[in-house]
């Protein structure tokens, strides 16, 4: 575990003046060569946020084009490209790194450990992760450039099989989209490896795998998700390279292949991805629930079958991406039913997040808001996600507004909710400052009215037959006002956002100074210095239950006498 | 309940994990599963779909010698494997060369079969569907096959330079284990595109 950038203890300090070129030179060098799970962490989570804002600039062009009827502030081409990106860049370079970033900073220091099982491996992941993000935006002024013969991906994130042949999608758009992606994929797949063999590999002394925290646990089902989702995207990825590359005929109906194996392929890994993304953000609900509610978690060993559930079913359900391709009715059946199955899993998380909150003494600070919107928000996604998935009724909705508002309503009103929670809760933790809490709830309720705003009315144009991946409409289809309503709460959604990034760099420099555990929490990362020291523990910790710190506060009423 | 005073320690019994290597390689040997599935579906789906020729059943043969050459080889690096165990590193090198060996006559096979399919009956990837997935397929499990001899080179390398000691047992075993993944993938091929595809 080499790293040249760690203080050595007792060593002098560097004496060079604090921005001289050698200082920055070797600040950056420290970063760019570093193995330590916390930068590592905190490299991903920076790489996220950055996305997070390019994709909300694309998503705010999208609005401003849809906001009147036959507009032009974008042409269709670009507009292709815009809700390609948007969409390939908050699944892949949003979702994904967020999820790895909070999972490398923190299971370690929740375990007991004092790093990933493979550190080297968990550089090459976050680098390749990043070469992989570059790439896919360096196809915007690779080849023609934005406005021009193009190359930025125009064929949807879903990159559906006729689209991407040769001779519908010209240039190199739809390469530099497979490339990329199986690139990040290749990174993804290293962390999830090294997520699981910490897990397992890593814990301290007594840190049996019932005691883990329900954030390492979830972290744990997903990554094994990971293993057996991506590959199927890196497999479909390869075998369009191969129809593109060297003439083969997978995608090509002209020559007995065909269009809807792609589909199949493609949601294999598009269905579980959701899950992907969304059990990450229970865990961090898990985590800051219960110590705002100051109450143990309700129910640890059914919120961890459930999330095995999820997981199991979630492979279950692709094809209901697909119910109007025109498949049997049997397998429409059997995906109808598949689909409502995963209601039961998540039901049972809410009850027990419902549970945990009950007659607890809860206190709203900027976390424990954003998950409390989270779990109506997911309430209701989950609720219109079971309309979807009857069939008749996703024949009539396939491909609306309808349907963007419902996945928008898992990805933001859950994921990106859970997200920000997580941002607050650990922020103390990572920079040794607390998060202003006036301009949170300032970001909060901006968010929370801007993201009901828009996604709560967009359900609306999409029952009225608006759809999906459209660039302008006519005035007398009676869209207008819903998309101007829209619009608007996308624009109060992204103020609330430059908000929420003023806050995380103003608060590193000003914030209020934080103590190892501002919030009283009762998981091993708070028992650590704020920010942790390199190899995070002076002694190897032993637990003795699944809330340690609580053990240490409270010497006179521990948890493991009544385990 | 009891309220027999027990500390957790009496209770608890010694603290052993898992090795890091053999999970972090099942891990990995997961996500090669799933990469192979899909192509095995892939090829499945497409048998027998194929618009023109040449269809598989007149240009394969059954690459019976390759085969049990690829197959055998699990047996040796096992017998390697139990050799490190015990120490004898010479006749661990030995049958880590033999193993080498075989995994080299397999891909050689390969390689002719490859040849005579492409010069002497005209099948490219490009040529029709059959070609397509056979290539991918079959080139997919031959990937794998050279990677796998990379790694096993390093390790023999590590050997006549006589680093490789009894205590690297266990990541020769997680390398060997690579090897048994990549052995048990070609009995899947071969039972799919030999056996059942022609």
């Amino acid at each position: 575990m080499a790293d040249s950038s760690l203080p050595i203890p007792g060593a002098l300090e560097v004496t060079s003046p604090r921005y001289s070129q050698a200082a920055i030179l070797q600040w950056l060098n420290s970063w760019v060569t570093t193995v330590d799970h916390k930068k590592l962490g905190i490299l991903y989570t920076l790489y996220a946020i950055f996305f997070l804002l390019v994709g909300g600039v694309e998503a705010m062009a999208i609005r401003i084009q849809l906001i009147r009827p036959n507009n032009t502030f974008l042409s269709p081409e670009v507009f292709n490209r815009l809700f390609t990106m948007h969409g390939t860049t908050m699944v892949f370079l949003v979702g994904m790194t967020f999820i790895f970033g909070f999972a490398n900073y923190l299971i370690p220091l929740m375990i007991g450990a004092r790093d990933m099982a493979f550190p080297r491996l968990n550089a090459f992941s976050f680098w390749v992760t990043a070469f992989g993000g570059l790439m896919i935006y360096y196809s915007f002024i690779g080849g023609y450039g934005l406005f021009g013969d193009g190359s930025a991906p125009d064929v949807g994130w879903f990159a559906y099989a006729p689209l991407t042949a040769k001779a519908f999608s010209r240039g190199h758009s739809t390469d530099f989209w497979a490339l990329s992606l199986i690139v990040t994929g290749f990174g993804t797949v290293g962390a999830a490896i090294n997520v699981i063999a910490t897990i397992l590999c890593m814990r301290c002394k007594g840190m049996t795998m019932m005691r883990l925290p329900l954030f390492a646990w979830l972290n744990f089902a997903v990554s094994g998700l990971i293993l057996v989702t991506i590959t199927p995207l890196t497999a479909a990825q390869i075998m369009l390279l191969v129809d593109r590359y060297l003439g083969g005929h997978f995608f090509d109906t002209q020559s007995g292949g065909s269009a809807m194996i792609w589909m199949h392929f493609f949601w294999i890994f598009g269905h579980p991805e959701v899950y992907v993304l969304v059990l990450p953000a229970f865990a961090i609900a898990n985590e800051i629930i219960p110590v705002f509610s100051r109450k143990a978690i309700f129910g640890y060993p059914a919120m961890v079958a459930a999330s095995m559930g999820i997981v199991f079913i979630s492979l279950g359900v692709w094809a209901h991406h697909m119910f109007t391709i025109g498949m049997t009715s049997v397998s429409n059946a059997f995906f109808s039913l598949s689909t409502m199955l995963v209601g039961i899993p998540t039901g049972m998380k809410i009850f027990n997040w419902v549970a945990t909150m009950w007659g607890g003494k809860l206190r709203f600070a900027t976390p424990m808001l954003f998950c409390t919107a989270f779990l109506f928000q997911f309430l209701i996604a989950g609720l219109t996600g079971i309309m979807l998935s009857v069939v008749p009724w996703n024949w009539q909705l396939h491909n609306s507004y309808f349907v963007i508002a419902h996945f928008h309503y898992v990805l933001v009103g859950a994921i990106v909710f859970c997200i920000f929670a997580g941002l607050y809760y650990w922020y103390p933790k990572v920079t040794g400052r607390m998060m202003n809490e006036t301009l949170g709830k300032w970001h909060f309720w901006l968010f929370l009215i801007g993201f009901h705003i828009t996604f709560d009315i967009m359900h609306i144009p999409g029952m009225l037959g608006m759809p999906r991946s459209i660039y302008t409409y006519e005035a007398s289809r009676g869209w207008g006002t819903l998309n101007m309503i829209v619009s608007i709460g996308g624009f109060i959604q992204a103020i609330a956002v430059l908000l929420f990034a003023f806050n995380l760099v103003w608060s590193y420099f000003y914030g209020e100074k934080a103590g190892n555990d501002p919030w009283d929490a009762w998981t091993l990362e708070w028992t650590t210095a704020s920010p942790p020291p390199a190899y995070n523990f002076e002694d190897d910790p032993v637990v003795r239950s699944r809330r340690p710190l609580w053990d240490l506060k409270h010497t006179e009423d521990t948890d493991w006498k009544y385990e | 309940m009891s309220t027999a005073v027990v500390t957790p320690e009496a209770v608890e019994s010694p603290w052993v994990l898992p090795s890091k290597g053999r999970v972090g390689m099942a891990c990995l040997i997961i996500a090669e599963t799933a990469i192979f599935t899909i192509f095995v579906v892939a090829y499945v789906y497409y048998m027998g779909k194929t618009t023109s020729g040449p269809t598989p059943r007149e240009v394969l043969s059954l690459p019976i010698f390759n085969s049990i050459c690829l197959l055998s080889s699990s047996v040796t690096i096992w017998l390697a494997e139990h050799a490190i165990e015990r120490g004898e590193i010479r006749k661990f090198g030995v049958w880590w060369a033999v193993t080498i060996a075989l995994g080299a006559i397999f891909l050689i096979g390969t390689a002719n079969e490859w040849r005579t399919l492409i010069y002497h009956d005209g099948l490219t990837v490009s040529t029709n569907l059959f070609g397509t997935t056979f290539y991918c397929l079959v080139g997919l499990h031959a990937s794998h096959v050279i990677i796998g001899l990379l790694g096993l080179l390093t390790v023999l390398i590590f050997t006549l330079t006589g680093r490789v000691k009894q205590e690297h047992s266990e990541r020769v075993q997680v390398l060997a284990l690579y090897w048994h993944f990549v052995d048990a993938v070609w009995i899947v091929v071969f039972t799919v595109v030999y056996v059942i595809g022609r």
